[in-house]
């Protein structure tokens, strides 16, 4: 459904986006990850026809970003970053204006305004100014005028900034109903979001791309880390820590209760458990906890991120 | 160009005008303005008009008495003054708060030609301008009930000051479309329309070959035979060309951003 091929784009000297590759099949909700300043937002206004690159082929729904732009505006549905929206409509003639706007045969705008406004919760506010609505409602309304013409791909920028916890599992709940009809593209820097909807992710940092998987997959890469609460003397508790074989580093927590904490990267998981078991009963501390740490997408992210740097 | 696009800008911008308070207020300061301006040329012409009864060599020394040629000539040429400063203030938000407020991020991504919204937004501004203009047509109603003006010179007048609007317009929107601030867009038609005014200031200054060039460029030449109730095809020409060479500098000013 998409086509990126070696996707650049300069702004003067500067590179926002580098040689960036990839495609999303029909159906799939493909997560786009990285720091601010990445070149999401610059990739995404690509897709969207609202700049050309300045080198390789971008191709929507079949048809070339640059030489059919038309073509592919009338396929996507766009939500931009800061969901800029007309302040002085009131938000039914608003998603009535974009409906027509997008082509949809007078007769219909209606009926397509009214479900777009259903879909996306919004007819409690529908006789509402977009300037007087609160800014969840706002985001919404921006859902709503990228989801009114039930377009083929949706493009979205960051769609769940500024909302509450129950707004947030709405709109994701929304989303992930799009899945499977339409091709769905986001972009975040919350990282949950991304393992609870991506099908898969791609990890971009200063224009390049550093990883594309399916966050689960990219989650098992990662180095094992363990949580210990353990009592006694905690620089020699440290020093022991740091001495079993498998274990690659100790870091050290702020104690809680009479028992000190400690993080430990385990380079080799099974041989590290032990390891650590055998020093414990050896040394006789008291053991009050020991568990495996989740990697979390947030992990995988600032190591990617930082190894880049690096 | 597709003509229901077009029509879908135009009513959103309209709507957009006419939601807010400063189209009323440039309207209500328009009308002010020219009010004044036609109160003083009408009291001027009945106190001369007074005096005459007693002193006949008054009026004919000077030719005052001709309504037309004392009350709505300078009339309208006031008016023409007063529309080149006022145009600017309906044309700086056009563009230049789409781009502040990034919802040209979103026009320019619907599927619609960048054609489609320029003329859009150009037809919404020229019904606010022909609003304005058309409420001064009070005054020549008054003098047409009161007394005797010729009604040519008068439609013809306004033809011209319609052409001359709808040019400042123009211009006036293709500065929104370079910038992202309503000022600096004002200031710059505020600049190039004084420019296109007072280009003929230079006339007796050049030779006879540039003086008429300069004089054909100048914005406000071109109203002068129409107020006097002659229409000229080349005054016509003129202000057509300059809306059609600015809309599409604008339209060249919207495929650069993509550009850039």
């Amino acid at each position: 459904m998409i086509e990126v091929e070696n996707l650049t784009k300069e702004y003067g000297e500067f590179r926002a986006v580098d040689n960036i590759s990839f495609t999303v099949e029909k159906g799939e909700i493909l997560g786009f990850l990285g720091p601010n300043g990445a070149g999401k937002t610059t990739v995404m206004r690509i897709l969207t026809c609202f700049f050309p690159p300045t080198k390789g082929k971008v191709m929507v729904a079949g048809y070339n970003c640059f030489e059919d732009s038309l073509n592919v505006r009338k396929r996507i549905g766009y939500l931009p970053q800061r969901v800029p929206l007309y302040e002085d409509m009131k938000v039914n003639d608003y998603l009535r204006f974009v409906a027509a706007i997008k082509g949809t045969p007078g007769k219909e705008v209606n009926r397509k305004a009214a479900k777009a406004m259903d879909d996306c919760g919004l007819s409690e506010v529908s006789n509402k100014l977009i300037s007087t609505i609160s800014g969840g409602y706002r985001q919404r309304v921006g859902i709503a005028q990228a989801l009114v013409n039930d377009p083929e791909v949706l493009i979205l920028d960051e769609p769940t900034v500024g909302l509450d916890p129950k707004q947030i599992k709405e709109i994701r709940n929304l989303i992930k109903e799009l899945a499977g009809k339409h091709t769905v593209i986001l972009s975040t820097h919350i990282l949950p979001e991304v393992s609870i909807l991506c099908g898969r992710v791609i990890i971009i940092n200063k224009g390049k791309v550093v990883a594309e998987d399916r966050p689960e997959n990219l989650a098992t890469e990662s180095a094992q880390r363990m949580l210990l609460r353990i009592g006694g003397d905690a620089q020699l508790i440290g020093q022991e820590l740091s001495r079993v074989g498998g274990v690659k580093g100790v870091e050290r927590e702020q104690a809680s209760g009479d028992a000190n904490v400690f993080t430990v990267v385990l380079e080799d998981e099974k041989l590290g458990r032990q390891g650590i078991q055998a020093m414990i009963e050896r040394n006789r501390f008291e053991l009050v906890e020991m568990r495996l740490l989740e990697v979390s997408l947030e992990d995988i992210f600032i190591k990617l991120v930082t190894k880049e740097e690096a | 160009m597709n003509i229901r696009n077009v029509s879908l800008i135009l009513n959103r911008e309209l709507k957009s005008y006419f939601s807010s308070l400063t189209v009323y207020i440039v309207i209500l300061m328009f009308l002010l303005m020219t009010g004044y301006f036609f109160y003083n040329l009408l009291a001027t012409f009945s106190v001369v008009s007074y005096q005459a009864q007693t002193d006949p060599m008054l009026a004919k020394q000077y030719q005052l008495l001709n309504i037309n040629e004392t009350v709505i000539r300078p009339l309208f040429g006031s008016i023409s003054i007063i529309l080149l400063l006022m145009t600017p203030l309906l044309t700086m938000r056009l563009f230049a708060e789409e781009k502040k407020t990034g919802t040209i991020e979103l026009l320019l991504t619907f599927p619609i030609n960048d054609v489609d919204v320029v003329l859009g937004k150009y037809l919404a501004c020229l019904v606010v301008l022909l609003t304005m203009v058309l409420l001064t047509a009070t005054y020549p109603i008054l003098l047409v009930v009161l007394g005797e003006p010729e009604v040519v010179p008068i439609a013809t007048g306004y033809l011209g000051l319609v052409l001359l609007g709808a040019a400042a317009l123009s211009l006036g929107i293709f500065t929104s479309s370079l910038t992202e601030n309503q000022i600096v867009s004002a200031s710059m038609s505020f600049g190039m329309l004084f420019f296109f005014w007072l280009i003929s200031y230079s006339v007796p200054l050049v030779s006879a070959g540039l003086g008429q060039l300069l004089s054909y460029l100048s914005i406000n030449e071109h109203i002068e035979s129409m107020s006097k109730g002659v229409v000229d095809s080349t005054d016509i020409i003129y202000y057509l060309c300059f809306i059609a060479l600015f809309l599409f500098l604008t339209l060249r000013s919207l495929e650069t951003k993509r550009w850039r």
